[in-house]
């Protein structure tokens, strides 16, 4: 790459052409305001906040796109620079609804922290008397996202990331001008326009225009009511993620420190998330050996990325009897607790709540499906995401850096499910379901090595012996979207008798319900990859299984299934999924 | 045969919606009657631009000019002039009568003398829809001229030489432009066409290709040959149907004779064009959000760079030329440069086309040399103000032009001139104000304009512009104070400054010009709390003075019944239930109602 030589506010750098003017003065230790722009994801040049002057050049140019030339010589400091940036603001601010203190994106609104950077009056959006306000619009149909109009400031990064995520293009501006507005096109409800609920455009908001469908209130309420058993159930990444909105660094673990908060805060007692997917994986498993028994249409699909079922319930329906009917973790966990551990506990299974803490925001979707519930109970009661729990801990007054750690969580049911041995949390799923099967058909647990294929890069081939037949997996990697994934699945001619979207390795971290980080850091540092290796090394101190039929799934199988794929098993386990339409139907 | 006379009826939208349709059957009746129908040839033209004074009818040869001709005269023509030869004297354009009763021919009268026709050249002059009338004209003699015997570069330039300037408004130099569209390698190119005219009360271009649509295709296809392009597309409004119309035609026999296909003229050069409808979005006469619509995307705007001639329509070097621009190509491809450097300017060569419009006698389309003043323009060939009023100012280059003050006429009419004056060539819109207008209504009405064709997508053009847009409310509304105005100059300029594209970067001119201009008339409206045009509602009062005859019209028509008075007897108005419609002053007989 060859070198440019340009001045930055008179101070001579010398860095690679491909850069741009925004990367060469961050570089310098110049923080560059900005709300559109995220590297590869919206680089649409729209806030004009990151604006520069170039020597020579006409007006001010916005140095998020800006590339440079030798001897360039821009500013990015100046009284005229300052007030077009100030101005900007106040304008974007004419139109924001400021309750900042009601607002989940308090302590991470990129739009709040410039007002306080530059001390912006909000001189249009304080005198409504001769400026105009937009109507403020609430889409709320969905489950799981609550689109807020009164928030937007119209950065098109939930566009560009709907459309590079899922190419569904579900989000897109709507009306023009002063009137636009971000939503489903002509006008449609969240709740039938397709959406799949994987939480790109959450992650990427600068505000809280978009974000998980708030139910911290439902869990007050529950925790305040004496009739009540309250279990919780936190997903492993929650540990390693949740720190973040306290001002930890990315990837802090805090395992120790939440073991105490879930009594503070009035749970009653802590459900154990990998139990769940321990007994998930082995119905998974059970299914498997059963199809392959039975020659069922191949390949066997599985995958954890968020929106997945949604997705093919709503695209690729032909699928639907390709994927496995074992529910998610969280609800099997739930489940376990309402009609195995609650009656053990001595509680009233109508008066316990389970309340479940995810990274993602499609759980809250199923949880609300009505195949999760058995005998009028839902499985889970509430899905809260890892920032809404972290908001719950900040309105209890829970300072959790300040707790001092424990090694487990404190509660009956805590001390029963809480194991030495635990199942790694970011192992695929290709590896626990078929590592699983060995186990139930007592062989020998193979290891699992995948190659690339030579047919298409995208894709990485294993094969593992069951049941006395050489079975061929695929796992199709680097693939962007589901939508892509399909778009290989169909162009690869070759049977797979099971395949793993892959990108999906990281769904414990990602998913819309992970705390924000401000698009500087999104740019700076590889956030997935970071929380994700905090969860690979959050476990460094256990005893780490790859495979789910743990001594404490048998336990409850023989005490309670009787056994694998029993009929209970079936009733609690596992769920029929059925086409969905939206509505371009 | 040859017909001893040819009958041209100007169908140009502006004169059908005159009522020029049904002129041809007119005459067809009339000259069957006559028994005179194959000695005459009626050709239905296009825009003549005198658009004021359509429908019109031109007879040559001795190029005898009709002006507001309605069907019930057609009889009379025939009888009189094709079948008895004698003009028709009342029927005649009345500038085209001297004081003695002789008939000027058509460039003789004094709208068309100072005019100089290469854009238009053929506007009004052939029937659009025959292809054989535009080669007859030399049409297809520049291209044959290009692709036989020169080399691209050599095209560019000629191009170059000539000195031709963007005529949508920006005044880029076209040689150049295709210049680094030439120089981008790729394995595929386009060329535009921008027909995408926008501005409120603009339509040359529409003018140009309803009227001369081959002009068009050939200038295309120049620039195709030119920077290696073998498609071209004319991104066209869906509200001009009669130019699309021409548009399919002329491409339809163009593609019959070969010119437009494979093999052009024998050689390798290869060319299609493409007919792109838009929806009438003013943004999408911006090149990049034209190429997003093109593209089938919302029409937005994009960022520059890369300008659309490194990276443009799917992301291929794409050149992108006005209908005017193009428009002037074959000529300067047939007479060459040197030709076209005889008109104009030093650096302002050629012609460019203004819509005339506003307090103007003779409003229509006018082509003048670059160099010709703006009093020329207005009182010689515009025919001055209505009702001797005075000039206030000229605002051209609409919405995204300023307004040029009295003082400043004789400027000549020059890209840079324009922009010193604090206005811009544009697109080619001239409006004319008079003293009885207010310059802060005349901002509210522009801006009122790009508030609703703002794409949305950039803060300063999509929020800054509603808020100039209020606070020239609350000026006009009388609440606003010397503040106020600052505060809306800050803002005009930082929009002016920080937008992505074009229509929010001059969306601020009409205020910044009119601030520098006439700023005294803002200070009126929130110091003195008047509207020195007599226009803005909130500080206006209508009062009956004695002159009233007591005759109860104004009464009689008010809206809500706050004027009383019995017959003969002065009226009084209730000011406090007024609504300022100023229907009384209408109606008015004896001019009794004053506004203060």
């Amino acid at each position: 790459m060859k070198n440019v030589k340009i001045t930055i506010n008179g101070i001579e750098t010398t860095v690679p052409e491909n850069y741009t003017a925004m990367r060469a003065a961050e570089e310098m230790g110049y923080n560059i305001p900005r709300l559109c722009f995220l590297k590869d994801i919206n680089e649409t040049s729209a806030c004009r906040l990151c604006v520069v002057n170039v020597k020579n050049m006409r007006g001010l140019k916005n140095s998020c796109t800006l590339a440079l030339q030798d001897g360039m010589e821009i500013e990015t400091d100046s009284k005229e620079i300052r007030d077009s940036i100030i101005q900007n603001l106040q304008l974007l601010a004419s139109n924001h609804v400021f309750e900042c203190w009601a607002c989940d994106r308090e302590t991470s609104c990129e739009l709040l922290n410039l007002m306080r950077r530059y001390d912006v009056d909000n001189v249009f959006g304080e005198n409504l008397r001769d400026f105009f306000k937009k109507d403020r619009q609430i889409n709320d149909t969905s489950d799981s996202i609550l689109l807020d109009s009164g928030k937007c400031i119209l950065c098109g990064r939930c566009v560009s990331a709907c459309k590079q995520f899922t190419e569904l293009n579900i989000l897109d501006f709507n009306e023009r001008g002063n009137e636009t507005y971000v939503g489903p096109a002509l006008f449609h409800s969240m709740a039938d326009s397709g959406c799949i609920e994987c939480g790109k455009c959450i992650e990427v908001c600068p505000v809280a225009a978009i974000k998980p469908k708030p139910e911290v209130d439902n869990v007050l309420s529950a925790l305040e009511d004496e009739t009540k058993k309250v279990i919780i159930i936190p997903s492993p990444s929650v540990a390693v993620t949740v720190a973040e909105d306290f001002g930890a660094k990315l990837g802090a673990n805090v395992e120790g420190q939440l073991n105490e908060a879930y009594q503070l805060l009035g749970f009653d007692d802590v459900m154990n998330y990998s139990l769940g997917k321990d007994l998930s994986i082995i119905e998974e498993s059970n299914e498997l050996i059963d199809r392959l028994s039975k020659d069922e249409s191949t390949p066997f699909l599985s995958s954890n990325a968020p929106g997945w079922m949604q997705y093919i319930e709503q695209y690729e329906a032909d699928y639907l009897s390709n994927v496995t009917s074992a529910k998610p973790a969280e609800l099997v966990a739930g489940a376990l607790v309402k009609h195995y551990f609650a009656e053990k506990l001595g509680y009233n299974k109508a008066d316990t709540i389970v309340v479940a803490v995810v990274p993602r925001i499609d759980r809250k979707h199923d949880a609300k499906r009505s195949g999760n519930s058995y005998r009028g109970l839902a499985d889970v009661d509430h899905v809260i995401t890892t920032s809404e729990f972290a908001r719950l801990l900040k309105r209890q007054g829970i300072d959790l850096l300040a707790l001092a750690p424990s090694s487990k969580p404190h509660g009956e049911l805590a001390s029963k499910v809480f194991k030495e041995d635990v199942l790694h949390p970011n192992i695929g799923f290709a590896e626990a379901t078929f590592k699983t099967a060995s186990q139930l058909l007592q062989e020998d647990v193979q290891e699992m090595t995948f190659t690339p294929s030579k047919e298409n890069e995208k894709i990485e081939e294993a094969s593992y012996h069951l049941n006395g037949k050489k079975i061929s997996i695929a796992r199709i990697s680097h693939v962007k979207s589901i939508k892509e994934f399909f778009r290989v699945l169909k162009a690869v001619n070759k049977t797979y008798d099971y395949v793993e979207m892959a990108s999906s390795q990281n769904s414990n971290v990602v998913g819309g319900g992970s705390p924000i980080q401000p698009s500087k850091v999104q740019d700076g540092f590889n956030v997935i990859g970071l929380r994700a290796e905090a969860l690979n090394d959050s476990v460094n101190d256990k005893e780490i299984r790859y495979n789910c039929y743990s001594e404490e799934a048998s336990n409850i199988y023989n005490d309670f299934f009787k056994h694998i794929g029993s009929e209970l098993a079936q009733d609690l386990l596992h769920i029929q999924y059925s086409p969905r339409k939206y509505y371009k139907d | 045969m040859l017909e001893r006379a040819h009958v041209l009826i100007c169908s140009g939208s502006n004169c059908v919606s005159r009522g020029a349709k049904t002129l041809r059957d007119e005459f067809e009746e009339h000259l069957d009657r006559l028994d005179i129908r194959s000695e005459i040839k009626l050709v239905n033209t296009g825009c003549v631009g005198l658009c004021e004074q359509g429908p019109f009818v031109i007879v040559y040869p001795e190029g005898v000019f009709y002006a507001q001709i309605k069907p019930k005269h057609i009889k009379e023509i025939c009888e009189e002039h094709l079948y008895k030869g004698r003009i028709v004297e009342k029927l005649v354009f009345n500038d085209a009568l001297t004081e003695t009763k002789e008939v000027l021919a058509l460039d003789e009268v004094r709208f068309y003398k100072k005019q100089y026709k290469i854009a238009m050249r053929n506007c009004g002059f052939i029937n659009p829809d025959d292809i054989e009338e535009y080669i007859a004209k030399d049409g297809y003699r520049g291209l044959g001229k290009a692709l036989l015997d020169m080399t691209p570069k050599e095209v560019i330039d000629e191009m170059t030489e000539s000195g031709l300037r963007g005529r949508g408004g920006g005044g880029f130099p076209t040689g150049v432009k295709w210049g680094f569209a030439y120089n981008n390698d790729s394995d595929q190119k386009y060329v535009i066409c921008n027909a995408d005219e926008g501005d409120p009360g603009a339509f040359m271009d529409r003018a140009i290709l309803e009227g001369d649509p081959h002009s068009i295709l050939e200038g295309l296809m120049i620039a195709g040959y030119a920077i290696g392009a073998s498609k071209g597309y004319i991104y066209v409004r869906i509200e001009y149907p009669t130019a699309i119309e021409k548009l399919k035609n002329a491409i339809k026999q163009a593609k019959e004779l070969g010119l437009i296909g494979n093999n052009i003229f024998g050689t390798d050069f290869s060319f299609d064009i493409e007919i792109r409808l838009g929806a009438g979005a003013f943004v999408c006469g911006e090149e990049t959000a034209l190429i997003a619509s093109i593209e089938g995307e919302r029409g937005m705007s994009r960022n520059k760079p890369p300008f659309p001639a490194a990276k443009g329509l799917w992301g291929k070097p794409t050149i992108i030329n006005n209908v005017e621009t193009l428009a002037n190509i074959p000529a300067i491809m047939f007479n060459g440069a040197e030709w076209f450097g005889r008109v104009g300017t030093d650096k302002n060569k050629g012609t460019k086309v203004f819509s005339l419009g506003g307090n103007i006698v003779n409003a229509g389309l006018v082509e003048v040399p670059l160099g010709t003043t703006l009093r020329d323009v207005i009182y010689d060939i515009g025919g001055g103000i209505p009702n001797n009023k005075a000039l206030k100012a000229v605002q051209t280059g609409g919405p995204s032009g300023g307004a040029i003050p009295e003082h400043l006429l004789d400027i000549p009419i020059e890209y840079e001139t324009l922009i010193d004056a604090g206005s811009m060539m544009g697109s080619g819109g001239m409006v004319v104000i008079d003293e009885d207008s207010c310059m802060v209504d005349i901002c509210r009405f522009y801006l009122d304009f790009t508030v609703d064709e703002s794409c949305g997508k950039c803060t300063p053009c999509r929020e800054g512009t509603k808020k100039m847009l209020e606070m020239l409310n609350i000026i006009s509304s009388g609440h606003g104070t010397l503040e106020t105005i600052d505060q809306l100059e800050t803002l005009a300029k930082m929009v002016k400054s920080s937008s992505l594209c074009g229509l929010g970067q001059a969306a601020p001119n009409p205020i910044l010009s009119m601030l520098d201009h006439f700023r005294d008339e803002f200070e009126a409206h929130v110091v003195d709390k008047t509207c020195p045009g007599g226009v803005c509602k909130a500080l206006i009062n209508f009062f009956i003075t004695d002159k009233c005859i007591g005759c109860t019209k104004c009464a009689q028509n008010c809206p809500v019944d706050c004027i009383s008075g019995t017959i003969k007897q002065l009226h009084t108005i209730d000011q406090s239930a007024c609504i300022k419609c100023g229907a009384c002053q209408n109606v008015c007989p004896v001019d009794a109602i004053i506004t203060t």
